[in-house]
């Protein structure tokens, strides 16, 4: 496996500062045939979320009589990476759904709509490293906007280790080159984690500190999201 | 509220096992005769059975001169009334890239010594885990039969560029054991070796594989339940503790 | 008089509770309500709740909608109102007169298809929804338009003691009802002008002058 150098005199390959995230852009209505959806970018990242229902489920088996469920389905579009991917569900899309679908659970007043379904399509339209959090970040400004209630906006990251260095938000590179990498999400006004996954090598303590530094990232992406959502509904 | 919960607030658990005890553990290694490693593991009344197989393959462009390890489960429907026959349901693809995260990350086989010529010809590590009854703590029980399985795998012998199933040339390199455990909430309690009517309704659930040297190679939020920062510490420093008497049962 | 206050985010505190009752879409945490949705907190001496900005039609007794029906059953018709639930319309409260049902085929007053309007009679905790055809202004729709606006919007198309509803009736001669559900039905030789005015206001329903701006579309 090549050697390549992630963090030169302090700074990494895309110039960032270890915690630094990368241009964050975010907006929501761009389908407008859902009940609500987001487009966000991190970096060279880009994924579309979009959210329909509450409505009915069927088959009726799968109702519940006491609260609504969520259906969550993640997807690569065969050009969002740079070997063509395959359409269709493979092995990770089919974990990432579930992992998507329990980051954003519990923020979710279930309970307020029984016997029906949200359903909630994260598509990745370019991968440039962490899809699965972006993904989150879009799914919580669709479901915002689709006024499917929730106990908190629900914001993600990726921190991880590279060349010894604890950053924040990997791109492809580091992603594939790093010596620990994970996804972290969290309901920020409640300091409930909603999601960690982590892969690498890491202390406890290393552990520690970058759930940390993801909590602090986090913050920061929440801002952005209530900022994109009040500018939607300026001067009503 | 049910029964376990209730049980659980009182500081009791079904089964009368104390929070942090896990059931019986059962560890027979070698049971299947026409797999390179093979083992069987019983945690209480939960039964899998993983098996190593070695296959000949060419390797990832990326890693020319690395082994390639396949981390399989089948969650057989002999196995539980709710395991449907089909493709692999998203609980069981989960569960195996869980398994293959915790071997994988840990580095414990050693892939460049699988390397028969760069480029062209290395070994595949095929692990399978097959659920044979599932009465909770199903990950648990499959890390463990993985790791077992692998730590007494042998490599079959090659003569003119096939493989002599029964022979060996050397044992599997794997030098580490890494150990899963997963940790799960109920109420604000934290119980080890989930039995089945403890994981319906456990909010959430913390994976962790811990190595030999305490480092933590992979961690999985399950549930869909939160956890505080705290909790994640803590949860961090039962597994590293608990990590050690599973491992103690591996040779 | 509840005070106009400014956009709540899901999860922003609203108020403390105070005592007060927690009205629609709103939590309580710690004696403090916060917002569920998207919306406008409405914070009365007695209540505290959030006007959502979007969102499906929940039902609630009392609503009037507009309704199509879906199905035909042995004593009554279920019928879609736009909303994750469907709702029964019972025979009992659809039909004044005395039927034989082992005779009757009572797709003779409301067919699939039919469109009508009607109120919400009921709603279970298991949202069981059931409406009704009693009273005067409930009937089938026959002929006319009818256009579908997001739910949250119907406020603002009705306007303060219907004063936005009334200034599009009046101004293109055409008779209008306007369901909770955010059906609307509308007809007469102006509808198009009609339609075209209600959906501007719900494109357009979070900008100041509004009224104005709607007033001189109907001139034309």
């Amino acid at each position: 496996m090549k050697e390549i150098e992630l963090i030169k005199n302090g700074k990494r390959i895309d110039g960032r500062e270890a915690e630094q995230m990368r241009e964050i852009e975010m907006q929501v209505d761009v389908v407008s045939r859902a009940n609500g959806s987001a487009q966000v970018k991190f970096g060279n990242t880009i994924v579309v979320a979009s959210v329909y229902g509450p409505k009915e489920l069927y088959p009726k088996y799968l109702r519940e009589p006491e609260t609504g469920i969520l259906r969550c389905r993640y997807a690569m579009a065969p050009f969002s990476t740079e070997d063509r991917k395959t359409p269709g569900p493979d092995r990770r899309s089919i974990e990432l759904s579930k992992v998507i679908r329990i980051a954003i659970e519990p923020a979710i007043f279930l309970e307020d709509f029984p016997k029906a379904v949200v359903d909630i399509f994260v598509e990745v339209l370019q991968a440039d490293g962490s899809t699965r959090v972006t993904g989150i970040n879009a799914a919580s400004l669709a479901l915002a906007s689709a006024g499917i209630p929730l106990k908190d906006l629900i914001c993600a990251c990726s921190v991880g280790k590279i060349d010894n260095t604890l950053v924040v938000d990997l791109n492809g590179k580091e992603d594939n080159f790093s010596e620990a990498d994970m996804s972290f999400a969290m309901l920020p006004s409640k300091d409930e984690i909603t999601l960690l996954q982590m892969d690498g090598l890491l202390t406890k303590e290393e552990v520690m500190k970058l759930i940390e530094i993801a909590k602090r990232s986090c913050k920061e992406i929440y801002e952005l999201q209530k900022r994109v959502l009040r500018e939607k509904y300026k001067g009503e | 509220m049910d029964y376990a919960s209730e049980l659980i607030e009182k500081g009791k658990r079904i089964d009368g096992r104390k929070f942090d005890e896990f059931r019986a553990i059962s560890l027979k290694e070698g049971i299947i005769k026409n797999a390179e490693g093979s083992a069987r593991v019983k945690f209480g009344e939960t039964e899998v059975v993983a098996g190593v197989k070695l296959e000949l393959g060419t390797p990832f462009p990326d890693s020319p001169d690395q082994g390639i390890l396949v981390v399989n489960a089948e969650f057989t429907p002999l196995a539980s009334p709710d395991f449907e026959p089909g493709p692999p349901s998203e609980d069981a693809i989960e569960l195996a890239r869980i398994v293959d995260r915790g071997i994988r990350e840990s580095k414990c086989i050693e892939l460049e010594k699988l390397c028969l010529i760069p480029n062209e010809k290395v070994w595949c590590v095929f692990v399978d885990i097959h659920i044979i009854n599932h009465q909770g703590n199903l990950l648990d029980a499959s890390a463990l039969a993985s790791i077992a399985a692998l730590r007494n795998a042998k490599i079959p012998k090659i003569e003119n560029d096939k493989i002599i199933r029964g022979e060996f040339e050397k044992e599997l390199p794997v030098v580490f054991k890494p150990i899963n455990i997963t940790v799960a909430k109920v109420g604000n309690n934290f119980i080890l070796d989930p039995l089945l009517e403890e994981e319906e309704i456990a909010k959430a659930k913390l994976s962790i594989s811990v190595r030999d040297d305490d480092k933590i190679c992979a961690i999985q939020k399950q549930g869909s339940g939160i956890f505080k920062t705290e909790e994640i510490e803590k949860a961090l420093e039962l597994a590293i503790e608990k990590s050690k008497e599973l491992r103690k049962l591996i040779k | 008089m509840p005070e106009v206050r400014p956009i709540v985010l899901p999860g922003e505190l609203i108020e403390e509770k105070k005592g007060r009752k927690l009205g629609n879409n709103v939590y309580e945490e710690n004696e403090k309500v916060f917002s569920k949705v998207l919306g406008i907190p409405k914070v009365t001496e007695n209540e505290i709740s959030v006007i959502p900005l979007a969102g499906v039609y929940f039902p609630r007794v009392g609503d009037k909608v507009i309704g199509i029906i879906r199905e035909i059953e042995v004593a009554g018709w279920f019928v879609d109102i736009n909303s994750p639930y469907i709702a029964f319309l019972p025979l009992a409260e659809a039909v004044e007169e005395y039927i034989d049902l082992s005779r009757a085929d009572i797709s003779k007053y409301y067919d699939v298809g039919d469109t009508i309007f009607c109120k919400i009679s009921k709603v279970t905790k298991s949202m069981i929804v059931q409406v009704s055809m009693r009273g005067p202004s409930f009937k089938k729709l026959l002929g006319g338009t009818i256009i579908k606006i997001t739910p949250s919007k119907v406020p603002r198309v009705i306007g303060k003691n219907g004063s936005m509803i009334n200034l599009i009736k009046s101004k293109t001669d055409c008779k209008i009802l306007v369901g909770q559900n955010g059906l609307i039905w509308i007809e007469g030789k102006e509808k198009a002008k009609a339609i075209e005015a209600i959906l501007t206001i719900e494109k357009k329903s979070h900008i100041y002058g509004l009224t104005e701006e709607i007033e001189k579309m109907l001139m034309k």
